[in-house]
């Protein structure tokens, strides 16, 4: 790890003089289980260190029927929250699937909102990266990209979004609010990761100097009826080859509302409007659920090692549909 | 890594225990220190090596120039202790390093393993992915304050008692995990003990046991 300067905050009007002081050069830390992990290999550097745990953002309160759910809130702490194991039990489940346990009880949920890709060339400073060093190219479009991305990807960029949580948060129609030197600002969580398009560099709407402060979810009809699947290579403890997020709305036998997200196969944490369309309306059956994964994947590109995640995102999503809807 | 010359801390019941019985075996004091320094020769000569590849990298986890050290205080085990730390040296290395604690490994040091584990105001963390400047006022816990004196704790107890382990390496991580598991909402079933114990890695393989131990040791208080 490099030298670095470090400084602690105490509430977010410091913390963002603190940032806009060095403003090139200076991170907040959150749970460090992602900055620390990527400063010892050298793929971030930052010099300045602003901790930003002192910050009264640690709370999940119920406001209007949903909630707020604070920066600094550990994800173990909100998987076992009472209110999203009952209303919100995607959230639950996703955030339980992540990591270990030790790692729950360190990292933030604006640190996991924003955790870094786990591509492999991303993480070895030796190779040439898109994302880490603009221009330099990008060993994974011809090298090993078993886990790689098959959706929302480009010529420069196909790195997989790993974070299990976001996609419980795209699913859930959650909001990110942002406080920076201009003042505060919400961010709908679908805008909030960006493409990777010419510019993996940018990976979300964050702009230096700024923190996200919450996350709010809405009262929703559906969320209490909504499951996570995710698969892996090993029974627990590593990163989804696919995941899927989904909330189903029933009236009889008929969904009436749906939200379907996916993990491990995007670029971004993925939100797939298709699915939703292929299931609104329709009866809860297989062939139904069959009908919504074969339109989520419809854009899939895959490369030379991970063609399987298509087929196997889709086997996952129509079992998550299942279980969701009582019928697995 | 772990300096030699500074003796791990808690070792008082040993004494200045002789460094040959009587039958002219070695102790088991002067066989660590040995394989500790034989490990520092070892480590240091690959480090050299790849030194030379890479044109410059330094025998240790901290690269380029030092910034000054920050005065620090951690509470360790019940103990306030006062040090002075870069601010990029994370709690693991402090522990290791500089109070000489340890019974905390570095397995991968990178979060991945969990032979780093342990208690910040009672909850498991990897020590190796939070720095010690960001834990200051905070109550650690390693395996060397787990025990009463004498009197093991109920989860190192259950450790032997079902031979939790083989090389031992991975130990110290998996009781201070298992310590943090019980506190936590898990349900009855080894299924719970093995998805609430999988950011421990054994290389050794001695899951079966340690999940024994853990199913045992969960319950018992200290
Ligand atoms: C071995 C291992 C396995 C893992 N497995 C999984 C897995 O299976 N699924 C999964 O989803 N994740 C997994 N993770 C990733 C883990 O979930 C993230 O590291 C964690 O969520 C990051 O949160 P943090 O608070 O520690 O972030 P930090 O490391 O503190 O910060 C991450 C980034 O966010 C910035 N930041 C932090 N908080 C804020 C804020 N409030 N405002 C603005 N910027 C901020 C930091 O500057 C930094 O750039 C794994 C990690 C490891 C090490
Ligand atoms: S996939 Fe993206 S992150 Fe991975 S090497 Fe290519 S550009 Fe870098
Ligand atoms: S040394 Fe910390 S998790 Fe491996
Ligand atoms: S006992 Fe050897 S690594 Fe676990």
């Amino acid at each position: 790890m490099r030298p670095i300067d470090y400084t602690a905050a105490q509430d977010v009007r410091g913390a963002l003089q603190k940032l806009a002081a060095r403003p090139l050069e200076s991170a907040p830390i959150g749970g460090g289980t992602n900055l620390v992990d990527l400063m010892k290999i050298h793929v971030q550097n930052p010099a300045l260190l602003v901790d930003i745990n002192g910050l009264p953002l640690a709370e999940i309160q119920e406001v209007e029927g949903g909630l707020r759910i604070g920066a600094l809130v550990r994800n173990s702490d909100l998987a076992n929250h009472p209110l999203v194991r009952e209303r919100y039990p995607v959230l639950s489940e996703a955030l339980l699937s992540g990591a270990s346990p030790q790692l729950r009880n360190m990292a933030t949920v604006g640190g996991n909102i924003l955790q870094r890709t786990r591509c492999a060339y991303f993480r070895d400073i030796s190779q040439p990266c898109n994302k880490r060093e603009p221009g330099s190219g990008c060993g994974a479009l011809e090298g090993f990209n078993r886990m790689h991305a098959v959706l929302g990807t480009s010529d420069k960029c196909i790195a997989a979004n790993p974070s299990d949580m976001s996609v419980a948060l795209a699913a859930l129609d959650a909001t990110v609010h942002v406080s920076g030197p201009k003042g505060e600002r919400t961010v709908a969580f679908g805008d909030f990761h960006l493409l990777p398009g010419s510019t993996p560099e940018r990976e979300t709407v964050l702009k230096p100097g700024e923190l996200i402060t919450h996350v709010s979810l809405p009262a929703s009809r559906f969320a209490a009826r909504s499951r996570y699947l995710k698969v892996r290579d090993r029974a627990s403890y590593a990163f989804a080859l696919a995941s899927a997020a989904v909330a189903i709305e029933l009236e009889g036998k008929t969904i009436k509302d749906a939200r379907v997200a996916l993990g491990g196969v995007g670029t971004k944490p993925w939100r797939s409007a298709e699915a939703e369309k292929a299931l609104m309306g329709q009866p809860a059956d297989e062939v139904h659920f069959k009908a919504a994964a074969a339109a989520a994947l419809k854009s899939a590109k895959p490369r030379t090692h991970n063609a399987f995640k298509v087929e196997l995102a889709r086997r996952t999503l129509v079992r998550v549909l299942a279980l969701a809807a009582g019928l697995a | 890594m772990s300096d030699p010359k500074q003796p791990p801390h808690g070792t008082g019941a040993e004494g200045d225990a002789p460094s040959v019985l009587d039958d002219g075996k070695t102790t088991r004091r002067e066989f660590v220190g040995t394989a500790v320094v034989g490990g520092t020769l070892l480590a240091a000569g690959f480090l050299s090596l790849s030194a030379t590849a890479q044109g410059g990298a330094k025998a240790s986890s901290l690269e380029g120039p030092s910034v000054a050290p920050v005065p620090i205080k951690l509470q360790v085990n019940g103990q306030e202790h006062a040090l002075e730390v870069e601010p990029r040296v994370t709690l693991l290395d402090a522990l290791r390093e500089n109070l000489g604690l340890t019974g905390s490994k570095k397995g991968c040091d990178l979060g991945q393993c969990g032979a780093c584990t342990v208690l910040v105001e009672g909850r498991r963390v990897n020590s190796c992915l939070t720095l010690a400047v960001m834990q200051q006022g905070k109550r650690i816990t390693t395996i060397e304050g787990l025990s009463q004196g004498e009197t093991l704790h109920p989860m190192q107890q259950s450790f032997l008692a079902h031979d939790g382990f083989q090389c031992g390496y991975c130990t110290p991580g998996q009781i201070m995990s298992a310590v943090g598991f019980s506190r936590e909402p898990w349900g009855q079933t080894d299924a719970d003990i093995r998805e609430g114990m999988c950011g421990n890695i054994c290389r050794c393989g001695a899951y079966p046991h340690i999940v024994a131990a853990v199913r045992d040791g969960r319950g018992k208080q200290a």
